[in-house]
């Protein structure tokens, strides 16, 4: 079974609080986490509905696989119409609070509504209650973390709660548990905000005991940890250098997008790579890295905990900041550092740490920030304007407009709207690297044409983890691909994106999946689960995911004009390096790609491919 | 050979693998919150540590218990909770130094580590060895033979 086959329904107008049947038909559909969140988010709210209202829903949701011993089996999705988007929103965050959720016996929340003043949600196996936050809002996840587990006298509490930005609906607030694993994009940390939900607080001593066939679930299981122990990126290369293993690989091909995706190359890329995070520092003699840490369950552990440089600006008078911590990873590194050629390490560091302490999305902050650099280079923004000055590669400007966006003050109130709406503000919508509302993640779309691709289509913005072309593009798995070339990729692509559907509803995390295969993936769902699951109806329901999503985004107001990328990477071609003189051509790709997808010319799933899929 | 569970925190992740691992062994069910090895996460010192009984020789549990529900298991020294004899005092959790002894109110007696009858599940699913179970008089063995390796400097040469 592995599913505990109960939902708490939490209903903060009325402070309700009721467990309800999960439905198994949709189950057996849709499998967990986001497949499944994703279908009761569509049959409960009006896809028109404004994000931020009492009307939007969020759905926190597990998978069949988290809290086993599945390898990375702990993950959990946050499921909402997005305010940063106004598609589909879903977040996906490891650490141990998803694991914790289904311990206390619960498949998913959903909560509707809006408190009339601030609660926090109290789990303790099947008792659930709404107690009041006052005292809570207005201060830091991490805080708030630390207050629960005293309140509560339960040092084992798991916490996922948001910090000022999302109180303060900062556009991509994020959300965050174990003080530093996010349900990052998207701004569902703005929606909880909306909702006066500053905490989910659970204490989960139930376990997960009902698994279908527990002795081939173990074999499969060990088998799969097997596979990852032995394969050089999720045996050697996460652990060792985390997902910063990419900062130079990617620079080295003219993929890096730097100071807003004016360039594909940064200078100061070796200085900010895992290889510095490795180093050990003059200041102080000891490197930055302290060591790598795993999130629930996972094998692999490519998580990074970091330690500050004491002596370094942004902290020398803040000794809260100067212990062990969450440390940086490729995107936030990239988004923090390269996207406004930024290249002190400590600087991004400090970043970091702000927009975990206060539940930001580190890519979409660091995009906009690279956004503000660039409107405040071509004179556009004053530094009156912004309060002080922001030309491209100002660590202090990073770091000053980190806490002003986190805690809601003077600027950070507009640069908390994303990259988009600061552009458009300011007459220069054109320079917003965003698709569909939503900021770029750390490939540049020109010179990955695979990866232009995935951005333009992927159903919550721009996005790496939809269809992670990257990993052929680049790594060659499972094959290798010419990063240059445009055949061949929206089937590719559509594969990637109906495979990763399936593990993000399963439990498990995709980065897995630089390792293992359906062969690896399968079994293990199948011995967990009840029911048939083969690999083809494991890949036709991630691709009726897909198209669930996708009309979804139809009905909330979007088109296949949407399906597209800046004009920046659609005009203006790489200048240097091995992609120089590349643009994305997403108009050779895409026509192909909806009809591989079986949808109409533009972009709408036909009757036939709705009918197929028993959508 | 006696064995002896061996901890090197420096290589924990904090995965709670072993956790898992242990509540399955026991319960049949993956739930750390009946794990009778628990990992600490240091946050702020970068250190994550898995503890459990050490299986003292002189043996606190046993000697404070009331009831003679602690056995010591001859194959593999482990100090073992009788549940049919044990009656919940918890004089035991107050006599353990080091906290590995504890109650659960749902069985209403005391649980602590019996490594697994001689094949402990921890060690089995720790990912990094940070969990091992070797020759009980030979615990130092790799730590000495790091050392050794760099005492002879002439020989690297």
């Amino acid at each position: 079974m592995a599913w505990t086959r109960k939902i708490l329904r939490v209903n903060l107008t009325q402070g309700s609080c009721v467990s309800e049947a999960l439905n198994m038909e949709w189950a057996a559909q849709y499998l967990g986490q986001r497949g499944l969140a994703s279908r009761y988010l569509v049959s409960e709210i009006d896809p028109k509905v404004d994000p931020l209202s009492p009307e939007n829903k969020i759905i926190y949701a597990t998978g069949p696989l988290t809290g086993t011993m599945a390898s990375t089996g702990g993950r959990y999705s946050v499921v909402t119409k997005g305010p940063l988007t106004g598609v589909i929103a879903c977040s996906n965050s490891g650490g141990f609070f998803g694991a914790e959720l289904k311990f206390a016996g619960w498949d998913m929340i959903i909560v509707e509504g809006k408190a009339p003043t601030p609660v926090y949600l109290h789990i303790e196996n099947e008792r659930a209650e709404l107690l009041p936050a006052d005292d809570l809002w207005g201060t830091t996840v991490w805080s708030t973390e630390a207050t629960l587990k005293k309140r509560h006298q339960d040092p084992l509490l798991r916490v996922s709660s948001i910090g000022r930005a999302g109180e303060n609906q900062v556009l991509f607030a994020a959300i965050v548990n174990d003080l530093h694993r996010a349900a990052g994009r998207s701004g569902v940390g703005a929606v909880m905000g909306s909702k006066n939900l500053k905490a989910i607080a659970v204490r989960g001593t139930r376990g997960v005991g009902n698994i279908a066939d527990a002795k081939a679930f173990m074999a499969a299981a060990t088998a799969g940890k097997k596979v990852l122990a032995e394969n050089a990126v999720t045996g050697q290369g996460l652990p060792t250098y985390g997902t910063q293993v990419l900062m130079n690989v990617i620079n080295e091909m003219g993929a890096l997008p730097t100071r807003n995706h004016r360039d594909v190359e940064f200078e100061g890329a070796r200085k900010i790579s895992a290889e510095a995070m490795h180093e050990k520092r003059a200041s102080d003699g000891r490197a930055h890295l302290v060591t790598n840490q795993a999130c629930f369950g996972c094998t692999i552990a490519c998580g990074r905990i970091s330690r500050i440089d004491e002596t370094h600006f942004s902290v020398e008078t803040k000794p809260e900041y100067w212990g062990a911590n969450g440390g940086l990873e490729y995107e936030a590194a990239w988004a923090l550092g390269s996207a406004n050629g930024v290249d002190d390490l400590e600087a991004l560091q400090f970043a970091n740490l702000l927009c975990n302490e206060d539940g930001m999305d580190p890519i979409s902050f660091g995009a906009t920030v690279g956004a503000v650099m660039e409107l405040y280079d071509l004179g556009i923004l004053s530094k009156e304007e912004i309060g002080l000055e922001a030309p491209f590669g100002s660590a202090e400007a990073l770091c000053r407009l980190a806490e002003m966006t986190a805690r809601g003050e003077g600027f950070g109130k507009i640069l908390g709207q994303g990259s988009k709406r600061v552009c458009a503000k300011y007459g220069k919508p054109e320079l917003s690297m965003t698709v569909k509302g939503q900021e770029f993640p750390a490939y540049d779309g020109r010179a990955l044409q695979g990866m232009g691709l995935a951005y333009a289509t992927s159903n919550r913005g721009a996005c790496h983890l939809r269809g992670y072309m990257v990993s052929s593009e680049v790594f060659g798995i499972p094959v290798k691909t010419d990063p240059r070339e445009t055949a061949g990729k929206p089937e590719m692509l559509k594969a990637f994106q109906d495979a990763t559907a399936v593990v993000d509803s399963s439990g498990l995390c995709v980065f897995t999946t630089f390792a293992w295969t359906m062969n690896d993936i399968q079994p293990q769902i199948q011995a967990a689960c009840e029911g048939e699951w083969s690999q083809e109806s494991l890949l036709q329901m991630g691709e009726r995911i897909w198209n669930l999503e996708r009309d979804f985004n139809l009905a909330a107001g979007i088109t296949g004009k949407d399906d597209t990328l800046p004009p920046r990477l659609l005009n203006e071609p790489c200048k240097t390096g091995g992609s120089k003189g590349m643009v994305a051509e997403i108009g050779k790709m895409l026509p192909e790609y909806y009809s591989l997808r079986g949808w109409t010319p533009d972009g709408v799933p036909t009757a036939a491919t709705r009918s197929r899929l028993g959508l | 050979m006696q064995k002896s569970l061996h901890i090197d925190p420096g290589k924990c992740t904090g995965c709670l693998q072993c956790e898992m691992a242990c509540s399955y062994e026991h319960t049949g069910a993956f739930n750390p919150s009946r794990s009778l090895i628990k990992v600490f996460d240091f946050h702020h010192e970068g250190r994550k540590v898995p503890y459990t009984c050490t299986q003292c020789a002189e043996a606190w549990c046993l000697n404070a218990c009331p009831v003679e529900a602690i056995k010591v298991d001859a194959s593999t020294g482990a100090k073992v909770i009788l549940d049919a004899v044990c009656v919940g005092c918890k004089v035991c959790t107050i006599a353990c130094p080091f906290g590995t002894v504890n109650y659960s109110h749902e069985t209403g007696k005391v649980q602590k580590c019996d490594l697994c009858g001689g094949d402990p599940a921890c060690a089995e699913a720790c990912p990094t060895d940070a969990i091992t179970y070797i020759d009980s008089d030979w615990t130092g063995l790799e730590r000495m033979r790091k050392w050794a390796q760099k005492t002879d400097s002439a020989a690297r040469v």
